[in-house]
């Protein structure tokens, strides 16, 4: 049987006319798309889209309800799913409806828990049997909606409230243990203190702040997010950024890639008092962030990709500069992880701690290294490629035992691959120009890209409207699959292991509250 | 053979900690433009090339007045000084950016074409925090840019411990905050609360376009504008996000610890430190 049987299919970075999507009654999409994920398929994006309405639309500074992303009038749901091993995807949705209720997916696959939480905040339709069902990153008032926390009831058990504001430099977040002692029972991760309300302002777009609210959705996520949102804009037009600009693109990503790598083999290091690697990765992070700022003046990669290609090139003299220096950072990287790897004190505190089992990984539809660290295969690169990557790939990288040992060796073996990966691409450029006028975005199409970021799959959902501006704008960053996996790992550990456990994620904040 | 190994690596790298402020500033990468200068005396009449081309918004041109460009919300891409026509605005590679004032940041009026950077805390303050701040920082809707690089004047190139700068866990034990991000609604109250926190006298840092005017969030019902509609900020660091070294600066600046040092522009192409 085809796996895409049903839905239809589509390739990464490409898009459909709306009216070629399959609609079924929201029961029977339910159906369908459960169906497709038991045949080994993945759920990449589930969303509302509001039916269009004939009253005047809203600017975006006018406050919550507005047509396409939030309302309370008919919507339709889209499901976009992965058949990673069959490099295909495949979209659906339903016809549109106004009741308050559908049949959930998560009772039939948890993969969908927060995606429909997300469209019950956003349109108040709510997935009928859903066992905990709250807000997901709504504000009221000055602070987010969090909602009734799980509690383990016993006496001996006690609860510890960690966040908003967080010892470390780092973003919000709060996190609620239920404890036996120093053993965590469970752990709910809320989040929504970071939102910023970008898929509603996007709405009507592109807006003049889109591009730069694309590279800040997850800061240390630059190159993913724009790469992805600048491929669908290419393919709404109809067109791809020139060879070159998808080249440099690659080059930007894996850059990215190795900083936050880096800093995060640093950090773990630093959590279990491992001085060396933890001095010596903080300053290497910077000198992989220099590499980019080499390459476009900023430290992030801002300003470097634009829809229909990039704004700065790598002329041949900048890229000796960049494979020199890329060539004594790589080798100090060796050294620290080399530290890392022999300190039997840093083993000892990596082993066994903080597991998720490939068939908790893979129920959840985690991504990314640390689906990776849990033995599963599966990286947009390698799966989906588009752009560059459908002429290099970097080789997988993939550990098996899905403890803080197993995502930090996955890290450090993409460091070396993507310092590989440079090396072989930075001394092979193509030919051309990069950058295209792009020419307008179709109307009534669903574009979908997904670009593996460095903590996994980047994915950007567009439709348009008659007139080619976005309808609905959906953004899943790989923290949206993920951190439910951080809130797995911590079952039975120990409540001083957290801190090891979280930063062996290192999920963002932002690009999950938007 | 792990000890060996460490040392010998250790002799050989030598001390990773740059000269500045003593010595010269490590460059900026040569397509960072660093601090802007707007001469809206070089402006043509009716010109507002400028304009449309800010994704933020920064800049305005009233009939009959000069241009103002507002560097609190500037994300420093540099789409305007390519759009000008009159190089009325150009990119001046200074990295320092820091004020005291939200005002300072506007530029473009006579004597007003280049920022009007911070100056020192009064003697008072100085006394007290001159020579030991303690920060607590706030990420309120970052991104995780300026958090990452206010982060990194901790590592060992940057070593903000050898001014006596550091980031401490607890507000109580802070004497003032570093606030990143346009202030989400979401952290309104945990900002509020977080500065109530600290005991006074205590001073607070703006970092970043989004802290110091909403940035690309700008006009963003889910988030407050800045920091400043919720706590009092004594000093201002422009970017997106501002290099560690315009973070240094400011942070040096406020304490008064630059008093006397040259402005420390450095031969290009040297490498920077991590």
């Amino acid at each position: 049987m085809n796996a895409a049987d049903n839905l239809a299919p589509i390739a990464n970075a490409t898009s459909i006319p709306w009216a070629e999507v399959p609609e079924w009654p929201v029961a029977d999409l339910v159906r369908v798309v459960a169906d497709a994920l038991t045949r080994n398929g993945r759920l990449c994006s589930w969303f509302g889209v509001a039916e269009p309405t004939a009253g005047p639309a809203l600017s975006h500074a006018e406050g919550p309800a507005l047509s396409g992303v939030e309302g309370e009038g008919a919507i339709r749901l889209v499901a976009v799913v992965a058949f990673d091993a069959e490099n295909t995807l495949a979209v659906g949705r339903s016809l549109p409806f106004s009741e308050e209720k559908y049949p959930a997916l998560t009772l039939l696959n948890h993969q969908a828990h927060l995606f429909e939480r997300e469209v019950w905040e956003q349109f108040g339709v709510e997935p009928e049997g859903h066992p905990w069902l709250k807000p997901v990153r709504r504000t009221a008032g000055n602070a987010p909606a969090n909602g009734e926390f799980f509690r383990v009831d016993g006496g001996e058990i006690h609860e510890v409230a960690v966040g908003p504001v967080h010892a470390g430099v780092i973003e919000p977040g709060h996190f609620r243990f239920q404890c036996a002692g120093e053993e965590v029972i469970h752990l709910e991760i809320a989040l929504g203190y970071q939102h910023r309300g970008i898929e509603r302002a996007l709405a009507g777009g592109p807006h003049r702040a889109t591009m730069a609210q694309m590279e800040t959705a997850s800061g240390d996520t630059t190159i993913g997010h724009a790469t992805a949102y600048a491929t669908v804009l290419e393919s709404l037009a109809g067109t791809e950024a020139p060879l070159r600009a998808q080249w440099l693109r690659a080059i930007a990503l894996e850059l990215e890639r190795l900083a936050c790598h880096t800093g995060d083999l640093g950090a773990l290091a630093g959590d279990v008092a491992f001085l060396p690697t933890s001095s010596a990765c903080g300053k290497i992070r910077g000198d992989f962030l220099n590499l980019s700022a080499l390459l476009c003046g900023n430290r992030f990669g801002r300003g470097l990709v634009r829809p229909g290609g990039c704004r700065h090139d790598l002329e041949p003299e900048r890229a000796k500069t960049m494979l020199a220096r890329l060539e004594t950072h790589l080798a100090d990287a060796e050294q620290a992880a080399t530290w890392l790897w022999d300190a039997a004190s840093v083993r000892a505190r990596f082993e066994n701690v903080g597991c998720v089992y490939p068939q908790q990984a893979a129920a959840i539809g985690m991504v990314g290294p640390a689906a990776r660290a849990s033995g599963l295969v599966r990286d947009v690169r390698y799966d989906h490629p588009a752009g560059w990557h459908r002429f290099a790939q970097a080789p997988v990288a993939v550990w098996s035992g899905g403890d803080v040992l197993a995502r930090a060796r996955v890290r450090w073996l993409e460091i070396q691959r993507s310092g590989q990966f440079l090396r072989e691409q930075i001394a092979t450029p193509p030919e051309g120009g990069i950058r295209d006028e792009l020419a307008p975005a179709a109307p009534d199409s669903l574009a979908v890209a997904l670009v593996e970021g460095w903590r996994g799959e980047v994915c950007h959902v567009a439709l348009t409207d008659a007139a080619g501006r976005f309808r609905r704008y959906k953004i899943t960053d790989p923290s949206f699959h993920n951190w439910t996996g951080l809130a797995l790992a911590l079952r039975n550990q120990a409540i001083s292991d957290f801190p090891i456990n979280n930063k062996s994620f290192n999920l963002s904040y932002c690009g999950f509250d938007l | 053979m792990f000890v060996l190994d460490t040392i010998t690596h250790r002799l050989k790298a030598g001390c990773a900690t740059m000269a500045y402020p003593d010595g010269p500033a490590p460059a900026l990468p040569d397509r960072h433009g660093g601090a802007l200068r707007v001469d809206g005396a070089k402006c043509a009449d009716g010109c507002t090339a400028c304009v449309p081309v800010c994704p933020t918004e920064a800049i305005a041109r009233e009939a009959g007045k000069p241009v103002a460009l507002d560097l609190g919300r500037c994300l420093f891409c540099g789409e305007c000084v390519a759009a000008c026509p009159s190089k009325a605005i150009v990119q001046t590679r200074d990295h320092r950016l820091a004020v005291r004032r939200r005002e300072d940041l506007v530029l473009g009026a006579p004597g007003q074409e280049e920022l009007r950077l911070a100056a020192a805390l009064d003697a008072q303050m100085k006394k007290l925090l001159g020579r030991s701040l303690r920060l607590r920082q706030v990420s309120a809707g970052g991104c995780g840019a300026c958090e990452a690089d206010i982060n990194v004047l901790g590592t060992i190139g940057w070593d903000l411990g050898r001014f006596g700068i550091q980031y401490v866990a607890s507000p109580r034990h802070a004497d003032g905050l570093i606030i990143t991000g346009p202030v989400s609604k979401g952290m309104e109250l945990a900002l509020k609360k977080t500065w109530d926190a600290v005991p006074g006298p205590k001073i607070a840092i703006a970092v970043g376009a989004c802290a110091i005017s909403g940035g690309p969030f700008v006009g963003h019902a889910e988030t407050c504008q800045g920091a400043d509609s919720v706590v009092p900020i004594d000093l201002y660091i422009p970017g997106c996000p501002p290099h560690p070294l315009t973070i240094l600066d400011g942070l040096l600046r406020i304490i008064g610890r630059l008093e006397g040092k040259a402005a420390g522009e450095a031969p290009d192409g040297k490498v920077m430190a991590g």
